[in-house]
């Protein structure tokens, strides 16, 4: 596991630290960090058993309703984990979601 | 003391300041990676070792996740490969920046290169090539916040029961919540995330449940780029 995290991590900067890339793609790169970050998140946030759940039971897409502008305005971390664990936390207390 | 002694004070003590809304973050996930990893049956020691030469807070979840599961090392090691390979696509942004960096540098600096790292360093991407100390001291300073809230999770696993009431399961999307909102600076990147999200759910829907991140990532690139070059015109 250490390898496979190093080697994607090491390879690009060793052998393209300081070459030119072509303007396009740079522009395609910077689009990568959103686009992947996103699609690590969709679907854990709306898929529940296979099918796509924005019910009450889904406690983790309606966290994310309350997370997302947390997140924008406090621009923090702590902040947005703070609120979204405490979210699910207090959802579950009182019996809503799984 | 030297003036270039007090100089390589002062590029470490900023980047570990700049390190510090990473700390932040760090210290509960890492929390709650060592109490998930303590529920899941991993020993402390591999708990540990993972979180000081993996250093890689999803793939680790992940990992977690299907050691809890019973699945096998292969299959472990295969899908958090899938899961770093963003990491490639960050290392390879970057790495026009990194220009006159030494060999030894360069690994040390991609070895705890994170989502989190990423994010702060592309923020400042065009001065690294000036900025080695405080963008390895940046990294150390997460790191070591990183394996402290690993130890936390460690010794409070055996504490707590159950981490639902806590709502530590939902560490890891908080964070990717924060992580993605602070990458939304324009319109292309929002369309860009929410084409990406959409074509991982229905790939993920389809019965990808590896590959749906990367392939859906190198589409949803590619749409924000076709975007970008569309609204320009």
């Amino acid at each position: 596991m250490a390898v496979v995290t190093y080697l994607p991590r090491l390879l690009p900067t060793l052998f393209l630290s300081g070459r030119n890339l072509r303007p396009i793609i740079i522009a395609w790169l910077r689009l990568v960090p959103p686009a992947v970050l996103a699609a690590m998140l969709a679907p854990s946030l709306l898929v529940r058993e296979g099918h796509v759940d924005l019910g009450t039971d889904n406690l983790f897409f309606w966290a994310a309703l309350i997370a997302f502008p947390v997140a924008w305005k406090s621009k923090s971390l702590f902040a947005t984990v703070v609120v979204g664990m405490g979210l699910v936390s207090l959802g579950r207390f009182f019996g809503v979601g799984l | 003391m030297g003036n270039s002694t007090k100089q390589t004070l002062a590029a470490i003590g900023t980047g570990m300041k700049r390190a510090l809304p990473i700390v932040l973050g760090y210290v509960p996930i890492g929390f709650a990676y060592g109490v998930l990893a303590g529920k899941g049956g991993l020993s402390e020691a591999n708990t540990l070792l993972m979180s000081l030469i993996v250093f890689a807070g999803s793939a680790q979840f992940i990992a977690v996740g299907l050691f809890a599961a019973g699945t096998g090392p292969a299959a472990i090691i295969l899908t958090t490969f899938v899961v770093n390979l963003r990491h490639m696509l960050m290392a390879a942004s970057l790495s026009p920046h990194l220009a006159g960096w030494k060999k030894r540098h360069l690994a040390f600096f991609s070895f705890e290169l994170t989502d989190e790292t990423f994010a702060l360093h592309s923020l400042k991407a065009a001065s690294l090539g000036e900025c080695r100390l405080e963008a390895l001291s940046l990294n150390v300073t997460a790191q070591v916040s990183w394996v402290v809230g690993t130890v936390l999770g460690i010794v409070a696993s055996g504490l707590i029961g159950d981490i639902k009431p806590m709502g530590l399961d939902y560490a890891l999307a908080a964070m990717f919540i924060a992580l993605l909102v602070g990458q939304c600076e324009n319109r292309v990147r929002v369309v860009t995330a929410i084409f990406s999200g959409g074509i991982a759910t229905l790939l993920y829907l389809a019965g990808w449940h590896q590959f749906h991140i990367i392939a859906a990532t190198v589409a949803g690139a590619t749409f924000g780029l076709g975007v970008e070059h569309w609204t320009k015109d």
